[in-house]
């Protein structure tokens, strides 16, 4: 079994609709019941984000994001699945109930 | 024994998929995989002139693989041997799925949907056609490091992302096949018509390469009408290889071919997976249809006895699986022996090609059957500008060259 963080992408101001929510509800139910489900969450906005910046030991606080773009991660979802393959059937399943696109990346091994 | 060499290199032709297969299905790891049998081959070439061809040269070759990853798993791990075999046979045993092969899982996971499309050919033809890098590279017009940097970087991403060593789950597979005919088909198409204003026209290593793996895949999965109808297609193109360019490497149409120097083996067996699917009568995909096609095309001894037709039927069908507008150019190029130039210009006006050159080479071609030589022309000009192909470019420039004033 391997962690995958499956991200949700999102480029405009609008937040999701009520079916959408309904969909994503379902969804995550069953990602719990089937035993896939480790964490997910929905994110606050880009423009309501905060960068900390403590390299050169003068921390550095900034309002904003970090990289100015029209398309970011609105929420995710963290599971925990034998491979690849199954992951993408599962975030067919998300991209469908939360109606975006949604980015599959692998966790590196502890 | 000096005539070792060309055994060894027939057993790697024919055993190469059969080995890297079966190590990358015990080790887990297609890098190793790949290294233990080149390894293991070039150990054949130092001992087999010694010690003579072994009775089963393939089990040979894997079970030297196999020992030679294993004592360097040994050396990598520091483990003792033991440990490491108990972990190699630790592995979870697999739910039987829909078709058991090595190869066929090997297939699979080269042409894996997460891996880009050029990655995927890439991967199959090192992995599973055996050739090498260099080959590969020219092929396909890059250079050697850049292909092996593509190379290198599928299979980091086969492991990083935990692309499994499984054939895909039975809900999974008509799309998966779908993946990999699209890869053979590409690496045939690249032979059929190869790129490059300076490279051969016809690379016929690479369609050779195509129908070999096709062959495989047919072997592998019997019941797949998909992977019969691309074979059939392949076939019936191969057929014609020699018919299709010049002596003056001028692309010959179909229209135009010596028909006498088809190759009868190949149609037959082209003819004969044909007839076969449609006698399955189940529904036909894409590549049956395209295989039917051909079939009707390659039928005749004379192109005027062509059953323009049929053809027309068949694009029909065709159309409604697959719209696409290059699917809609075939047809109305079909549909002008039948009804006219006049209507199948009409049939090109909306189509959204203005980038491919097949689509100028087409239109030009109604133009000057209409008479219009002037817009015949520049409809040439545009085509031979978009034109990647040495051949084809030969035969537009004359055809265009041709036109009166």
């Amino acid at each position: 079994m391997a962690q995958y963080l499956m991200s949700v992408l999102h480029d405009s101001p609008d937040l999701a609709t009520d079916e959408e929510m309904a969909a994503i509800d379902v969804f995550n139910d069953k990602l719990q019941s089937e035993g896939y489900w480790v964490f997910a969450g929905g994110l606050s906005t880009p423009d309501l984000a905060t960068v900390v910046d403590n390299r050169a030991g003068e921390s550095i606080v900034t309002d904003g994001p970090y990289l100015e773009s029209k398309e970011h991660v609105i929420g995710f979802w963290i599971v925990d699945a034998p491979d690849l393959d199954v992951v993408l059937r599962l975030a067919a399943e998300g991209s469908r109930a939360c109606n975006r696109r949604v980015e599959v990346r692998a966790f590196l091994p502890a | 024994m000096s005539d070792v060499r060309p055994v060894i290199a027939r057993v790697y032709r024919e055993e190469w998929a059969r080995v890297v297969a079966t190590l990358a299905r015990r080790f887990g790891d297609l890098d190793v995989a790949e290294e233990m049998a080149a390894e293991a081959f070039a150990t054949a070439v130092e001992r087999w002139p010694v010690e003579g061809i072994p009775p089963n040269p393939g089990a040979w070759v894997t079970t030297t693989g196999y020992r030679k990853g294993i004592d360097r798993l040994r050396r990598e791990t520091r483990r003792e041997g033991k440990h490491v075999e108990a972990l190699m046979l630790s592995q979870a045993p697999e739910p039987p799925g829909a078709v058991d092969d090595d190869r066929l899982r090997l297939v699979f996971i080269c042409c894996h949907p997460a891996l880009g499309m050029e990655a995927r050919v890439a991967l199959t033809l090192r992995m599973v056609g055996g050739l090498t890098v260099p080959e590969i590279a020219r092929a396909f017009l890059v250079e050697d490091a850049a292909m092996a940097r593509r190379i290198t970087r599928a299979k980091a991403k086969i492991k990083a992302a935990g692309i499994p060593f499984r054939v895909p789950a039975r809900e999974d597979l008509p799309a998966r096949i779908s993946g990999v005919l699209a890869v053979v088909y590409l690496i045939f198409n690249e032979g059929y018509l190869a790129s490059g204003t300076q490279s051969d026209p016809i690379r016929s290593d690479l369609t050779a390469e195509a129908v070999r793996l096709t062959r495989l895949l047919h072997l592998l999965l019997p019941e797949d009408g998909e992977v019969a109808g691309l074979l059939a297609l392949m076939l019936l193109g191969e057929a014609r290889r020699t018919a299709r360019v010049s002596a003056r490497g001028e692309l010959v149409t179909l229209a135009e071919q010596d028909r006498g120097t088809w190759d009868r083996v190949l149609l037959a067996e082209g003819h004969a997976l044909v007839r076969a699917r449609l006698a399955s009568g189940e529904a036909p995909g894409r590549y049956q249809v395209l295989a039917a096609i051909s079939a009707v095309h390659t039928d005749t001894l004379d192109a005027r006895d062509t059953d323009w037709s049929q053809v027309a039927a068949l694009y029909d069908q065709l159309v409604r699986l697959d719209p696409s507008p290059v699917v809609r150019l075939n047809r109305a190029i079909a549909l002008a022996e039948l009804d006219g130039p006049e209507v199948a210009l009409a049939e090109l006006d909306d189509l959204p090609l203005d980038g491919y050159h097949a689509f100028h080479a087409t239109r030009a071609d109604l133009l000057r059957r209409l008479g219009r030589s002037q817009e015949s022309r520049a409809a040439y000009d545009r085509a031979i500008d978009l034109a990647a192909n040495s051949a084809e470019t030969a035969y537009l420039t004359r055809r265009r060259d041709q036109l009166g004033r």
